[in-house]
């Protein structure tokens, strides 16, 4: 459920409105559920509202976390190939 | 928006009943607009009806009819589209379209000048096209009977005796090839919808494709099938195709052409680019052996140069049409259930 | 797309799978509910099952908002659009929703009733601005999401004094159903539904952070990880679930870290306090009367309640007899249990709700399982899902 995606903030208007980018597609959206955002920001979208601070350090991290999970289940592969 | 606001034009400009009663108003109307703008000896004639001269071959006809919210969008306007719409539906059956008839449901209080922008852009989509447009019709609704304006369009065109596409010649081991990019005409439409309103450099792939078709025909002579994948997108037509040939489809997602920007609108809205509508796209079947020649052909012509081998034909009972993801899964790309609605979940 | 093609990505998809497969080679089966439509939809669009081993079974939950509202609400929409003669605006979600006797949003438009589908609550004030004469009143669905904008509108309705505008509420809380499947007596005493970890929802959590979920880790003693909805993060959190059955854990972990935080969006759980108060109880399809589950407007917003508002009627709504949609919305039964799946419920002429949307565990399954009985060979090597 719950439709929503991270979009960038690319200028922020009056009346607590922002236009996101997401690729070449332009919207406008409310800023009323957020705090701190600025231009330049990953928000999420949903329903035509900013609902959260997208965070690029949290994202590295969880693909790092993915990468890893991967390289571990080789190696396991790998030293009991060697076992066997 | 909808270019028809009674408010900026004062009445005389306007569309009234007298202009479908067959009086002068009617008179006037024809020859100021329709003729002044299609003009061919046919149309000038005056006639009830066109004495064609054909070409050898056989005949193909074909008819649709053009709704569409708004008439004027981003890459085009119901002119055109009634046009390329009826054009491209004879060029499928590997015919080269000829002559177009029209038939016009205007409501009362629609602008003049906005019908002579339709036209005009009609006129224009049809010497492009290499079509005239030999007879017509008009008729006059009463306001909030009618969209402002509904073009229907019947094509005729010939076909060459060695020519035979039909829908039910897939055959397994057929490779699939889409022209272009997927979707760009539904979501140039969306764009201007109510409520969607986003923004975007996305047009309408409005276009008549009967020059495509001959110069992949001169190529491959052996295409099986060729259709046009408008309303329910390349999924509608797949599935059409799969149904009547009785066999099933396997797409790979990663050779599916889709603009950037198209992927993203239908991130946003939750839909399927594969079930938008497109209107200057083709989808070609054709034997394994001549599919790669094809795409080069395809790629060497305007309206083909994002020419795509997409999928091929395989044996299936239940007629289904699939697709690898790029993920690496795979899916069931079904027939849709009416029309994709943006939705929030 | 930033954040969103990384979380699609086929190697990483090929390396998380095995990590899967090695993770769940113990003997044992794991039952993983994913709580929202979001997985569902990820999980069937990205063809995750098939990346999966035989042994993780996902069952899907109650977590689409379209599934469970009752048909009673809805056919209370529909009567809206037609007896009060007010122009309803809803999300397109609901447009195909059969209500009592088949009657959708959409059959009611083609019989006259003034119904417009929005995108946002902000278009939704737009068109109460654009037609004072007019009653507006927006038909809200959704989860603690979707509530947010909601009570955004009702308090710029209250500033603006937009005084044709009033909201019909259907807001529900997910920590409630969570916990009412978790009581049920299928899974507490029963033993018919096994569920050994939950992938929690995201985009809610977003809202409400990832510490409500704590108590039902201590409760139930059941693992929940909070999963985003790209066909990544699902297979990612999963790893992380078996993991925590593995160890005998039973915590909340946070996968979608780079959304959600412990304590939530703070300034939209005020705005929705400010607007909203709980329901003692609440009816979900398949849930049947959840206590504390739903929200409704408060008095200090009164004057936009569209309950209040318009007099809505008693009435006897009706699902279709054999629709199994509330059984398959607790996860007791498949969709391919229902007598009507595929024969007279199909998309085209859905009968309950599951088969309407899109995250709809019978609208999946009719693709899905189509495509499973087209490749036996696959099919008997991994299984479908329970």
């Amino acid at each position: 459920m719950c439709l929503a995606l991270p979009a960038r903030i690319i200028s922020i208007e009056a009346d607590g409105l922002a236009v996101v980018a997401l690729e070449g597609i332009k919207k406008s959206i409310s800023l009323a559920l957020v705090e701190d955002v600025t231009v330049g920001d990953y928000v999420l979208v949903h329903v035509g509202y900013a609902l959260h601070k997208v965070s690029e350090e949290e994202a590295v991290r969880t693909l790092a976390m993915m990468a890893e999970a991967g390289v571990l289940s080789e190696q396991l592969e790998e030293i009991e190939g060697a076992e066997a | 928006m909808n270019a028809f606001d009674p408010s900026i034009t004062d009445n005389a400009n306007k569309i009234d009943m007298t202009h479908g009663s067959g009086g002068r108003a009617m008179a006037s109307l024809i020859r100021d607009l329709f003729h002044k703008h299609l003009v061919n000896p046919h149309l000038s004639a005056g006639n009830d009806g066109a004495v064609l001269e054909l070409p050898p071959g056989r005949i193909v006809v074909s008819t649709d009819g053009h709704v569409i919210s708004p008439l004027f969008f981003p890459g085009g306007d119901i002119g055109c589209l009634a046009v390329h719409g009826t054009v491209n539906d004879v060029a499928m059956m590997g015919a080269k379209p000829l002559y177009l008839t029209a038939g016009f449901i205007l409501e009362e209080g629609f602008p003049i000048p906005d019908l002579e922008r339709i036209i005009s852009s009609m006129a224009g989509a049809a010497r492009d096209a290499g079509v005239h447009v030999v007879t017509g019709d008009t008729k006059v609704v009463e306001k909030g009977k009618g969209d402002g304006v509904f073009i229907t369009t019947t094509g005729v065109g010939v076909v060459g005796d060695n020519i035979r596409l039909q829908g039910d010649l897939a055959r397994p081991g057929d490779k699939i090839l889409v022209s272009g990019t997927l979707g760009d005409h539904g979501v140039a439409i969306l764009s201007t919808r109510q409520n969607l309103e986003f923004e975007t450099e996305i047009r309408s792939d409005t276009a008549a494709l009967h020059g495509l078709v001959a110069v992949m025909l001169e190529a491959v002579p052996d295409i099986r099938v060729l259709r046009d994948p408008t309303r329910g997108g390349l999924a509608a037509t797949l599935n059409e195709i799969a149904q009547q040939s009785h066999v099933g489809m396997i797409l790979d997602e990663r050779f599916v052409p889709i603009k950037p920007d198209v992927a993203a609108a239908c991130e946003l809205l939750g839909l399927d680019p594969l079930y938008v509508a497109n209107e200057g796209k083709l989808i070609a079947i054709c034997p394994a052996s001549e599919a790669q020649s094809l795409c080069d052909v395809m790629r060497g012509h305007p309206h083909g140069a994002d020419a795509a081998i997409v999928g091929e034909v395989v044996e299936d009972q239940a007629n289904m049409v699939q697709m690898r993801t790029k993920f690496g899964g795979a899916r069931v790309v079904d027939w849709i259930a009416g029309e994709q609605l943006p939705r929030i979940c | 797309m930033k954040y969103i093609d990384e979380f699609r990505s086929h190697d990483l998809a090929e390396k998380l799978a095995a990590a899967i497969t090695r993770e769940s080679a113990t003997g044992r089966d794991y039952h993983v509910m994913e709580f929202c439509g979001g997985h569902t939809h990820a999980i069937f669009r990205y063809g995750v099952q098939d990346m999966m081993p035989a042994n993780v079974h996902f069952v899907h939950g109650p977590g689409c908002p379209v599934c469970v509202l009752p048909v009673r609400r809805l056919d209370d929409a529909v009567e809206l659009a037609e007896r009060h003669n007010v122009l309803l605006c809803t999300y397109g979600d609901m447009m195909r929703v059969p209500g009592t006797k088949q009657r959708s949003l959409i059959r009611a438009k083609a019989d006259g009733a003034d119904i417009r589908m929005v995108y946002s609550t902000q278009d939704a004030l737009k068109i109460a601005r654009e037609n004072p004469d007019r009653q507006i009143v927006f038909f809200a669905i959704g989860f603690e999401t979707t509530t947010p904008p909601t009570a955004v509108a009702i308090i710029q309705a209250q500033k603006e004094g937009i005084e044709n505008f009033s909201v019909f509420c259907n807001h529900v809380l997910t920590p409630a159903a969570i916990q009412h499947i978790l009581q049920s007596p299928e899974v507490r005493d029963l033993g018919t539904v096994t569920i050994d970890g939950f992938l929690g929802p995201s985009h809610v959590s977003s809202v409400i952070g990832s510490q409500p979920y704590e108590f039902f880790t201590e409760e139930f003693q059941k693992p929940v990880v909070i999963a985003g909805f790209e066909p990544l993060d699902v297979m990612q959190s999963t790893l992380m679930l078996l993991r925590q059955i593995n160890e005998g854990r039973h915590e909340v972990e946070n996968e979608y870290k780079r959304v959600v935080n412990p304590e939530g969006n703070l300034k939209a759980q005020s705005i929705v306090a400010e607007v909203f108060e709980l329901r003692s109880e609440f009816e979900w399809r398949g849930l049947g009367l959840v206590p504390y589950s739903a929200l409704r407007i408060r008095d200090a917003y009164a004057a936009f309640d569209a309950e209040k508002r318009f007099g809505l009627s008693e009435k006897q709504s009706r699902e279709v007899k054999s629709c199994e949609c509330p059984a398959i919305l607790r996860g007791v039964k498949k969709p391919t249990d229902c007598k009507l799946f595929g024969t007279v419920c199909t998309p085209d002429t859905p009968m309950g709700s599951c088969m309407v949307s899109s995250e709809g565990a019978c609208a999946a399954y009719w693709t899905y399982g189509r495509y499973r009985s087209a490749q036996p060979e696959k099919s008997s090597k991994k299984g479908i899902a329970a």
